[in-house]
């Protein structure tokens, strides 16, 4: 590299151990003020906010009026905490009763890239409008893109009155 | 190795000119006398530094609107990781670089560093004070508490008074003399927006100068061979930013920045205070009344400002050394004492505040307790029932965590295990209790409401919430009223009481129910003053409803 002359000094044999002593305090200064500063702040933005209650059930009404194999959508109401905010929202799900009498809640996106997908009575599948995947009335892939079968809501029933929890993914990782 | 890295120092070198473009700078020549006293420059850049990096992470996960700044806020202090350092960091280090600015310029105003032809660099330096002032005042606004709001009103009202351009200005800051949310987005707009490059301008403007005309020499300099800034001076300058560092950081871990509550424009006995670098100025407000008013506001602190920006036109005197300049060694000293005595004077007269200070920033769970629960925390501490029993946190103790035992437990069977803790439970080493039956039940309503989310009021409330609460619950106040919905309505509900009477009246209600609310069916109660201060600090910390 071509130095520019006369801006370094030629520090004489004493000056060198004072020098390098100076050197090396600078760098390690900067490193320990460098570290302080960065790691709590790296587990301000990374960590996340600290956990909150979940797992709610969600009201999502009667259940009596449903017919085996014929899936309709329902909609609930939870409360959810989004940062500093609690919002109140809509949440849907695809509900149908199996022939065993059990009762199954299908999340309303399609696994593929989340657009929302819908029962089509006719062709008695879930159909999604985006890229045409096709699901059977359990969840499962027909066609399409999707990767994996509709995720399922966990469900409780009392009495009547059907009850959502959490949406998980299908167990099954493909169809 | 050593020459793949050669390679790319040099195509760095020949593509930008960098690498020798640093070693111009930190190889400059400095004179022989520079050293400690030089560092301040060099503290106050870090301290920018460090204000703009926590600045940007409070920004991350702050909402800049009234009413949701203040949930932000609170959300960055109780919800997140390293949030409360975050904002203490911001918080202390705001003081900091006041007060390092100020000491840079002190000691370039004693060695008289301004002179000839460094009055530009001098002047450039006068204006980033003010916008470090600026900073100051805007960020006080921003969290939306009652101390940001009704500290900005104040100031809204001292630009106000301008003469001739007070009505321009306050339009500017955004309304017609009141706080709102077109105010908030200006302040704000101010504070992260125009504030930020502006001062990187003039820093590099700053520094620019610096280098154009050297480092300031003094008396005698040219005598000695000259210094490299480069590692000496780096070196005291980084020693010096690593004591700030230290100092700010233990300032932000363990002085809490507490967060009142959200602005309250109808609370009207909040007394409101500026930041201590703004009480002087505060103070000398005071000293002008009436028409007069106007000088203490805006003339004298714009005659000071303009007295800044003349000193190196009005001191044009030869350089001569430190110890020779006693003037201005003087009026350093005058400026000390006018300013210690002005602010030591509005500290003095800081009226008590009327409300109790409660922060916000913790957990205020203890705020939901009734005050039956409440005299329950009063005896749970007096008792030391942490002392044997975990609370929710995990601890290993020798008696089992009372947050997981209350569920199948009733009250009946909490007080007789109270007093008889050998009949109830065969073999425990717990003593009994010494407390009459009135206040068993209160520890045992405690113990029946207690749970793994609500224990921390344990140690959370404040003293005079669980005295004041003893004080309620004496004077069995809960059979006229009610707190957070438990008590009877014969008498109005106590929730919000702050915001319906003053500390006065409620004192002298107490005294002569009769005489400030006629017809009312409340005797008069006489209340020694200690128990009175704790029950109504108390009532005036209960939330609406």
């Amino acid at each position: 590299m071509q130095k520019v002359d006369g801006i370094e000094p030629t520090p004489d044999a004493e000056g060198t151990t004072r020098r390098s002593f100076h050197i090396g305090a600078i760098y390690a200064i900067g490193a320990c003020i460098t570290a302080a500063l960065g790691a709590p702040a790296a587990a301000y933005l990374l960590l996340g906010p600290k956990a909150r209650k979940s797992e709610e059930w969600i009201d999502f009404g009667d259940v009596s009026k449903l017919s085996a194999g014929q899936p309709i959508e329902m909609v609930g109401r939870r409360t959810r905490t989004d940062g500093w905010k609690v919002i109140s929202e809509k949440v849907t799900a695809w509900v149908v009763k199996e022939p065993d009498g059990g009762v199954v809640a299908f999340g309303p996106r399609c696994t593929h890239l989340g657009c929302a997908h819908h029962w089509d009575g006719n062709k008695a599948k879930f159909v999604c409008p985006c890229h045409n995947s096709l699901f059977s009335v359990n969840g499962a892939v027909l066609s399409g893109p999707a990767p994996r079968p509709l995720d399922r809501y966990t469900v409780k029933i009392e009495g009547n009155k059907l009850l959502l929890g959490g949406l998980a993914r299908n167990p099954e990782t493909s169809a | 190795m050593k020459r793949h890295w050669q390679s790319v120092a040099d195509w760095l070198e020949h593509r930008t000119g960098l690498p020798n473009a640093v070693r111009r700078f930190l190889y400059e020549e400095i004179p022989a006398s520079s050293g400690w006293r030089q560092v301040f420059g060099s503290v106050a850049v870090f301290l920018f530094l460090v204000q703009a990096f926590t600045g940007v992470l409070l920004a991350f996960n702050y909402a800049p609107t009234p009413g949701d700044a203040y949930n932000s806020m609170r959300y960055i202090l109780t919800e997140l990781t390293g949030g409360r350092l975050m904002r203490g960091l911001h918080h202390w280090g705001a003081s900091m670089i006041i007060v390092v600015v100020v000491l840079h310029m002190i000691q370039v105003f004693l060695y008289g560093a301004y002179k000839k032809p460094r009055e530009a660099t001098w002047i450039v330096g006068v204006t980033l004070l003010l916008l470090t002032l600026a900073y100051g005042l805007t960020g006080y606004l921003l969290p939306w508490d009652n101390r940001a709001y009704w500290g900005t009103v104040v100031t809204t009202q001292i630009a106000a008074q301008a003469p001739v351009v007070g009505p321009y200005l306050t339009r500017l800051l955004g309304g017609g003399g009141a706080v709102g949310v077109v105010t908030f987005a200006r302040f704000f707009g101010l504070h992260v927006l125009l504030l930020p490059p502006a001062t990187i301008l003039l820093v590099v403007l700053h520094i620019y100068l610096v280098r154009k005309h050297g480092v300031a020499p003094v008396p005698g300099d040219e005598l000695l061979p000259r210094k490299k800034f480069y590692p000496q001076q780096v070196f005291k300058d980084t020693v010096a930013i690593f004591i700030a560092f230290a100092v700010l950081f233990t300032l932000a871990v363990v002085a809490r920045v507490p967060l009142e509550k959200m602005a309250d424009p109808s609370d009207t006995s909040y007394i409101p205070r500026p930041e201590w670098y703004f009480l002087f100025l505060f103070q000398t407000l005071k000293l002008f009344s009436g028409p007069l008013e106007v000088v203490g506001a805006v003339v004298l602190p714009g005659l000071a400002v303009l007295a800044l920006v003349l000193v190196p036109f009005i001191d044009r005197a030869r350089l001569v050394k430190v110890t020779r300049r006693t003037a201005a060694f003087a009026f350093v000293a005058l400026a000390a004492v006018a300013w210690t005595g002005l602010t030591a004077v509005a500290v003095a007269s800081t009226p008590r505040e009327e409300t109790a200070k409660i922060d916000y920033s913790g957990p205020t769970d203890w705020l939901q307790l009734s005050p039956e629960e409440m005299t329950g925390v009063a005896y749970f501490r007096q008792e030391r029932c942490a002392s044997c029993h975990a609370i929710g946190d995990g601890a290993s103790k020798a008696g089992p965590d009372l947050t997981q035992t209350s569920a199948h437990k009733d009250a009946g069977w909490m007080i007789e295990h109270f007093k008889h803790p050998d009949a109830m439970r065969p073999g425990s080493s717990m003593p009994p209790i010494q407390l009459d039956d009135d206040q068993l039940n209160s520890l045992a309503a405690f113990l029946l409401k207690l749970n793994p989310k609500n224990a921390s009021a344990i140690q959370n409330a404040p003293d005079f919430a669980t005295a004041g609460a003893l004080v309620y619950e004496a004077h069995r106040c809960g059979e006229c009223h009610s707190v957070n919905g438990v008590g009877e309505d014969a008498g109005p509900a106590l929730n919000g009481l702050s915001s319906r009477r003053s500390r006065s009246w409620v004192v002298q209600h107490f005294a002569d129910p009769s005489k400030l609310s006629p017809g009312t069916k409340m005797k008069p109660y006489q209340i020694p003053a200690k128990d009175m201060e704790n029950l109504t600090a108390y009532l005036f910390s209960l939330p609406e409803q």
